[in-house]
């Protein structure tokens, strides 16, 4: 099969069509006026509301500690995640980096999807960032499970969080079974290549490893969802690798960044700069299952997703001049 | 595919907890004539009570050889695996010879035998090993990706590598393969169950495993089936659904001590040389990674759903005492507390109005 003929089978063509976006509002130019809510007849009485709060909380802890809650095969807990992770995220999220997130009806309402982003930022906060923005601007508020690098599930307690946080290893097992059981499944190919490199580099695409996310995505008839993330290459710019001390700790990477180490933990906190996220049109799979493990056709889609989010980022920077802008 | 079940059914480790309720079962079951219990010991008074139809046969594996020909026997049920081992009666080295010597002895007469059909043989789903980039479910068809520490997850490897030469060899056997996760009853006594029971339960720092049980009810079912019907191949044999450890120690309401991997192993170590406690290498190895399992060929095959992991739970918990930190205590300090808070609150408003 010729590049060509291929891409004349790729869709976003054949038997797809786009999730319908949500009626407009008539706004006439203008910020919709906000309606004064109609006063309650009775105001509810503050102290029930935080009677409320005390009583909520308790009982979350009593089943915590009654380990009265479930987890699924892959260690995800639903309950801890809602209910401790993502506030603690979405102060980041909304108050620190400012995102906003655009196309994000390209991400199917139900079944599975492989959504597969640029990474950056010396520590994958990018991944993070991405699963809030699915959980609070999806219609259905969907969860992100995220694959992450082995090296993650070494570490004690980080691996634990993962796996509490719903993400596994970067498997083609697990990245199937996860798919067939209809989640979304967030994957950066880039790996350490991306979250790793300079900020010279910055918003380059590193090589997309094997394609293995493809094929994974292909034997299952997923479709693939790219994401463009922009911003988390500034939080924390790695101006140097300090190599011998990374192979002493056994790291990908020992990062020199102009606050890190020289500030100590503060040097750990992340530069504020303005996030965008914007999830490109999806690109169906499901006619190509046959064709899982031919080399050509999972690196050419693995190609294509590629191109689409290197245009996609440099659209995106265009849309912010300023990195640490408004 | 169903066959007529065996007439003449050989169960080994008869003197143990899981081979002489399956050789208690087929003994009561009409459609199979003789069941023979072959052990290196007698069975303790217990578990003698349970076995007045079985011919007990005292031999150890080498003499086994004779008593399968001799007897003509259709089925061969090997459970005699020791997952931990036992200081009494030998330790590491016995515990080897009878799981790897002994299963290679087996097999050796087994395989000269010509009236066999069937063959179950008891695994485990430590033969999956242990190792960070495993998948985070394991299917029939994972290969282990390094050798485990654990004495008895490398025993498992050598008996399923001597099952699989045996298939090659006589391939008009039907051979099943039994890989169960731990298992758990109200009345099992297992190096995992007495380790839930302590008040105060080591875990490993910063690793909370997922864990799988299977209820031993429903062993013995799989185990029964397998003997009666015809399911060639190697089945996982779990409940479904996962509890994490912590989750696990919590609903028992038992306290956990997160220990450093390389302190709980030389504390276990320890342990073990003075004869008490008996985690090894194969526990931490499990609280480390966790190990699940995904059990569908199972059902499909055979058609029976194991309870799940948290029902075998509750029911191992309803046979043992409980824990200090138990639910209904939970339940009265979260009442406690609320009403406390409530009190304190109503006076703080009464005070804040009056001046």
């Amino acid at each position: 099969m010729s590049q060509d003929e291929y891409r004349g089978m790729l869709p976003g063509h054949a038997d797809f069509t786009l999730p319908e976006p949500a009626e407009p509002k008539r706004v006439n130019g203008r910020r919709p006026i906000p309606e004064v809510p109609p006063m309650p007849e009775a105001a509810p009485d503050p102290i029930d509301v935080w009677d409320q709060r005390v009583a909520n909380g308790l009982a979350f802890l009593r089943r915590r500690l009654a380990g009265a809650y479930e987890i699924d095969e892959f260690g995800f807990d639903r309950e801890l995640t809602d209910s401790v992770f993502h506030p603690m995220l979405r102060f980041l999220y909304r108050d620190w980096f400012r995102t906003e997130v655009y196309g994000v009806e390209n991400v199917p309402s139900s079944g599975g999807a492989l959504i597969v982003g640029n990474h950056s930022g010396t520590l994958a906060l990018d991944a993070l960032m991405l699963s809030v923005a699915l959980r609070d601007r999806h219609p259905q508020q969907r969860h992100l499970r995220l694959l992450g690098a082995d090296l993650v599930f070494r570490v004690p307690i980080l691996s634990e969080l993962a796996r509490k946080a719903g993400a596994t290893v970067a498997s083609n097992p697990d990245a199937e079974r996860l798919m067939n059981y209809g989640e979304l499944v967030g994957v950066f190919p880039e790996g350490f290549k991306g979250v790793g490199k300079r900020f010279s580099e910055r918003y380059k695409l590193q090589r997309f490893g094997r394609g293995g996310f493809v094929s994974a995505a292909l034997r299952t008839g997923t479709p693939i969802v790219p994401v463009a993330i922009v911003g988390a290459e500034e939080i924390y710019p790695i101006l140097a690798d300090f190599k011998p001390l990374a192979r002493l700790l056994n790291l990908p990477y020992f990062p020199l960044t102009p606050t890190f180490p020289w500030l100590g933990p503060l040097g750990l906190v992340p530069l504020p700069s303005k996030w965008l996220i914007r999830f490109g049109t999806p690109i169906p799979t499901a006619h190509l299952t046959e064709l899982a493990d031919d080399p050509m056709v999972v690196f050419n889609l693995a190609d294509q997703v590629r191109e689409t989010i290197q245009a996609t980022l440099l659209e995106l920077l265009e849309l912010r001049p300023d990195p640490f802008g408004p | 595919m169903v066959t007529s079940p065996p007439n003449v059914v050989v169960v080994t480790g008869v003197s143990r907890f899981l081979g002489a309720r399956v050789a208690a079962r087929l003994a009561s079951d009409p459609r199979v004539g003789r069941v023979i219990g072959l052990d290196t010991v007698d069975p303790p008074s217990a578990l003698r009570e349970l076995l007045p139809d079985v011919e007990l046969i005292r031999a150890d594996a080498r003499a086994a050889s004779g008593v399968i020909a001799d007897l003509g026997a259709e089925a061969v049920v090997h459970l005699a695996v020791t997952s931990a081992p036992d200081p009494q009666h030998g330790g590491r080295s016995a515990m080897k010879e009878q799981n790897v010597i002994g299963t290679m002895q087996l097999l050796a007469a087994a395989q000269g035998a010509s009236p066999l059909r069937k063959l179950v043989v008891r695994s485990s789903t430590a033969a999956y090993g242990a190792s960070f980039r495993d998948p985070a479910v394991f299917t029939e068809d994972t290969e282990p990706r390094a050798v485990p520490r654990g004495s008895y997850a490398r025993d498992i490897l050598d008996i399923e590598g001597y099952v699989r030469g045996f298939r090659r060899r006589r391939p008009d056997v039907v051979a099943t393969v039994l890989r169960f996760a731990p298992f758990l009853s109200s009345t099992a006594d297992t190096t995992l169950t007495r380790y839930f029971a302590q008040p105060v339960v080591p875990t490993v720092l910063g690793r909370d495993a997922r864990l799988q049980f299977v209820h031993v009810d429903d062993a013995l079912e799989i185990l029964h089936r397998s003997v009666i019907e015809d399911h060639p191949g190697t089945f996982n044999v779990a409940g479904a659904g996962v509890l994490s450890l912590s989750q696990a120690v919590r609903r028992a309401g038992r306290l956990s001590l997160p220990l450093p991997e390389t302190t709980l192993s030389t504390l276990a170590g320890l342990a073990r040389n003075v004869g008490i406690g008996q985690i090894g290498l194969d526990q931490i190895d499990l609280f480390v990674h966790g190990r699940v399992v995904d059990a569908s060929r199972l059902i499909s095959e055979f058609g029976f759903t194991p309870r799940t992991t948290a029902e075998a739970f509750d029911d191992f918990l309803r046979g043992h005492a409980e824990g200090s930190l138990n639910s209904d205590r939970l339940v009265a300090a979260e009442r406690a507390i609320l009403d406390g808070i409530r009190r304190l609150r109503s006076t703080a408003a009464v005070g804040g109005d009056r001046p």
